[in-house]
């Protein structure tokens, strides 16, 4: 019994318990991680997770059911028992329940992966990560952390439509930081990013950070944080690196564009998004530098599929063009009540989990300019980079971020190191202002995206590039 | 549940068997089993509705001096003999470990848990008769939330002699209804269906809600406040998160320093997983047995929450908060309960609707104040330095303007940069509610047992328009 014959058993049970749509994801997932800590290993971690999961469609009410097992009983079984809990759904009905046409589709994907990064010894991993904290903590952090994360996937996908799909995404990344403990505070610096980069790649990603060649700088710059000023407080002209800019994507335009968010269906948990439909296409997002591109197609960036996990095909569309708002992230379910007639951006994390709206990859567009040409043509700024703390509003309007590094900018110089960089602004208002974008773009991978109950984490991409932005709050401190 | 004593058997047999060294080794097996259900409704209707049941298996090994976890859902012979043969492997090719603190000796629990019949055998329809009678007690506002059963088992067994197993379930109904652009929550959480009432929390959310008059905004400044159970639960939380775990404690990240009077003398903390009516199991992941621990006294920090390693790093005894795979955050107690350190609370759970204050508990804390803002609930908040637990967030879902006692006008909502210790700090705490709220997280097995709180100064940073 083939995992297809598997999860086409699980579609038959739920239509004949009364289905009149049904989907199955069999999911085969290994994921392994490994932490150091000052010189030491402290943990490694291999995970293998199987099962799958069956969606159906009842009436107007939708049905999850997810099993550890892949028998043709207990695929059938779980079929009917998602057709019933789709049943109980009508004792408190909502609208019909519809999906935007989809092509039926059998197909195979997977991405590039030139070292296995499962294949790679324990040995050569753990020797990296010790090697590197070790270097970092002699050179005065406190404490030197590194880790890598590793998940290898394979899915199979059919539903009663005869949808037919297999894929096999690698996905890896690595990072380390350097913190210094003062007596009243705590001052960090990572690389490459706050949490590392990820990618759909093989270890040669993690090859290419030349982890050690960072180590020392990172921990002298956690310590000298410690007696760097503080950040001013006030409006000023402010500039951010792509790691920081990533961020920026991420949470004030990727999760404010997901179409189930817009329509409501995470009013009471993620929140709802200050954008209205009635605007799609008439809606001034950002200045005309501000071009977003959701594109799930993006070589070794993160959030890269052949086909979302409802079988759509990935294909590139604009969510912001020349600073309109032009596109959503959106499923066939949520496409169909908004009456649009594309999807192609639901995932799941995992055979347990319902697929819902995700982020894929949303990213910027290259600019016209370059960050030292950014700081050459400021008077008076801040740049700010590397992600420390992020927190915005249910309508992903109001957000408030902090760094972990700041520099002055004076006439046209990079300055002084500044501590505690934070800047706070209204999405809309701040993608306004950019009036610089790099043309150095950089598909940063975000790999724990939470959303949805229960809770899910994405892997999300974000081509990003560094800005410019004017008069922006920056300094806010408790 | 002797099935799952069995897989533990099973898979602490093959790893002793797994060649050189093996048979000397400390090994470890976890099997955890969960049936998690949940419904959630958004529009006032019905739009998501999941189930599923998982079963985890959990080795950890530690063989010549080396350390190495795996785990598998795979259940059969194939997957638990592929999941001792990695994990082995892994053991054999790792950096040495030489803070490995031993496994924990044989002992009793205090406590097997809960396994109320209620949420063990609760069906959709069970689920789905809870969200609509929230949905008609909000009467006729736009709702959306979730109900949310969860059964647990946790089966441990060590080469050391130590075998438990420990059951939990939990219930929770959490939703909003909403009026003209103004949000109002109310949530409830307990080990069984009965402790949530759909009716009274529909109804609760729906006044909150039904403001008259457009919302006010305040300027930034510091404002006296009374969080709401909702949002005194985050302070909590993030306490437990950031401050009283033994790891951040060890690498000196945390505020929490025993033996000093950190917090105001009218509070204290306990966390207790054995108490009658926690959410959550009563034993940890290293395999020691939950016990009640006292963290705060009268505003005097006593102990911090450790696990076996921290423990052993501390030179003290594991309190057992050792979390499955949970070196990140490391050792984290999850069943705390914030009281008046003169009387305690007095258990009771008031029924009534009162309006935007949730019940009169909460309405006697108001009218003490001569202004300052209540505060229904926090979103989103994230720290910006550990050690001095400076936070950032936003309210959510309910804030008003109290004058003179009496809550006189909706505001909108804002954002605050707040230590959380010093919130709470001595002189800080002005009152405390008699009565706590259970209520769980969206991410972790965790209850916390909160009252609501009046803080004499909180540090609002801007406004909704920033």
């Amino acid at each position: 019994m083939t995992h297809f014959d598997a999860a086409n058993a699980a579609v038959e049970a739920a239509l004949a318990a009364g289905a009149r749509y049904a989907d199955v994801r069999v999911m085969h997932r290994r994921y392994e991680s490994m932490a150091a800590r000052n010189g030491e290993i402290r943990e490694l971690a291999q995970q293998e997770d199987f099962g799958l999961g069956v969606r159906a469609l009842v009436g107007s009410g939708w049905g999850f059911f997810a099993v550890p097992d892949v028998s043709d009983a207990a695929a059938r079984s779980a079929g009917t028992r998602a057709a019933g809990i789709a049943a109980a759904s009508a004792r408190v009905p909502g609208p019909s329940a519809d999906l935007v046409p989809l092509a039926v589709r059998s197909g195979s994907w997977a991405n590039e992966c030139r070292v296995d990064p499962l294949e790679v010894p324990l040995s050569v991993k753990g020797d990296l990560l010790v090697g590197v904290t070790d270097q970092a903590h002699k050179q005065g952090a406190d404490l030197a952390e590194a880790s890598y994360q590793v998940w290898d996937t394979r899915k199979w996908f059919t539903s009663s439509e005869g949808h037919r799909i297999d894929q096999h995404i690698r996905e890896c990344g690595a990072g380390m930081s350097a913190t210094a403990i003062g007596e009243d505070e705590t001052q960090r610096r990572s690389y490459p990013s706050y949490r590392g980069q990820y990618g759909t790649r093989g270890w040669e990603l993690v090859d290419g950070m030349d982890l050690p060649g960072h180590a020392a700088r990172i921990a002298d710059e956690a310590q000298a944080l410690l007696s760097a000023p503080q950040c001013p407080a006030g409006e000023t002209t402010l500039i951010l690196g792509d790691e920081q800019m990533a961020l920026q994507i991420h949470e004030s335009v990727g999760h404010a564009i997901e179409l189930d968010r817009i329509l409501g269906w995470e009013a009471a948990y993620a929140g709802t998004s200050w954008l209205d439909l009635s605007r799609l296409g008439n809606l001034t997002y950002g200045s005309e530098l501000m071009n977003i591109v959701i594109d799930p197609g993006i070589p070794g960036s993160l959030g890269s599929f052949g086909f979302d996990d409802e079988g759509t095909p990935a294909a590139p569309r604009y969510a912001v063009q020349e600073g309109q708002w032009v596109g959503v992230l959106a499923g066939r379910d949520s496409a169909a009540e908004a009456g649009l007639d594309y999807a192609g951006s639901v995932r799941s994390d995992g055979w347990a989990r319902l697929p819902m709206v995700r982020m894929t990859n949303v990213g910027l567009q290259p600019g016209p300019h370059s960050l030292e040409q950014m700081i050459a043509e400021t008077g008076d700024g801040i740049y700010m980079d590397m992600n420390r703390s992020w927190s915005i509003d249910d309508r992903r309007l109001n957000f408030q971020f902090g760094c972990e590094v700041g520099y002055e900018v004076k006439n046209g110089k990079l300055g002084r190191m500044l501590r505690n960089p934070t800047y706070t602004g209204i999405g809309p208002r701040f993608w306004q202002s950019m009036d610089m974008l790099s043309s150095a773009v950089v598909p940063w991978g975000t790999p724990n995206c939470g959303k949805g109950q229960p809770g899910q984490t994405g892997h999300t991409g974000h081509p990003s590039a560094a800005a410019r932005f004017s008069n922006v709050r920056v300094g806010v401190r408790g | 549940m002797s099935a799952d004593l069995d897989i533990a058997a099973s898979v602490l047999g093959m790893a002793r068997a797994a060649g050189p060294g093996a048979a000397t080794a400390d090994a470890e097996v976890v099997v955890r089993r969960e049936e998690l259900a949940l419904t959630r409704f958004a529009n006032s209707h019905i739009h998501q509705n999941v189930a599923d049941i998982a079963i985890t298996v959990r080795l950890r090994l530690h063989l010549d001096g080396r350390t190495a976890s795996g785990s598998t859902t795979r259940t059969d012979a194939d997957g638990l003999r592929q999941l001792v043969e990695r994990t082995v492997a892994a053991a054999r090719l790792s950096p040495p470990d030489p803070g490995w603190p031993g496994l924990a000796p044989s002992a009793a629990l205090a406590a097997t848990g809960t396994a109320d019949e209620s949420v063990v055998a609760a069906t959709p329809e069970d689920r789905a008769a809870k969200v609509a009678s929230f949905v008609d007690g909000a009467g006729g506002l736009t709702t959306a939330g979730h109900c949310r059963t969860r059964y647990t088992t946790m089966t441990f067994a060590n080469s050391a002699g130590q075998s438990a197993q420990s059951t939990g379930t939990e219930a929770v109904l959490d939703g909003i209804a909403r009026y003209q652009g103004t949000d109002g929550v109310a949530r409830a959480s307990g080990t069984g269906l009965s402790a949530v009432d759909g009716a009274l929390l529909g109804a609760r959310a729906a006044a909150k809600a039904r403001v008259t008059g457009e919302p006010v905004e305040l300027p930034p400044g510091r404002y006296q406040v009374v969080l709401e159970p909702t949002a005194a639960h985050d302070v909590l939380r993030c306490l437990s998160i950031y401050g009283f775990g033994g790891r951040a404690v060890n690498e000196r990240r945390s505020f929490a320093r025993v033996g000093e009077a950190q917090l105001d003398p009218s509070v204290s903390i306990v966390d207790d997983a054995t108490a009658p009516g926690a959410v959550g199991l009563t034993v940890d992941a290293d395999g020691t047995p939950k016990r009640p621990v006292e963290l705060v006294r009268a505003g005097v920090t006593m102990a911090v929450a450790h696990d076996r390693r921290t423990a052993a790093e501390a030179g003290t005894s594991s309190t057992g908060h050792a979390v499955l795979d949970g070196d990140y955050w490391g050792p984290m107690p999850v069943n705390l309960r914030l009281s008046r350190a003169d009387a305690g609370a007095d258990g009771s759970t008031p029924s009534e609707v009162d309006g935007p204050a949730a019940d009169s508990d909460i309405g006697e804390l108001v009218a003490a104040v001569d202004r300052g803002v209540l505060v229904t609930d926090h979103w989103y908040t994230r720290v910006l330095d550990p050690r001095t637990l400076v936070m950032t967030g936003l309210t959510r879902n309910g804030v008003w303007l109290i004058e003179n006692g009496r809550l006189v006008a909706p505001v909108r909502n804002m954002r605050f940069t707040q230590s959380y210790p010093e919130a709470l700090g001595p002189g800080a705490v002005l009152g405390i509610g008699r009565h706590g709220t259970a209520l769980t997280s969206n991410y972790e097995d965790a209850s916390l047992v909160v009252p609501a709180l009046r803080l004499a100064s909180w540090n609002f940073t801007g406004g909704a328009s920033g």
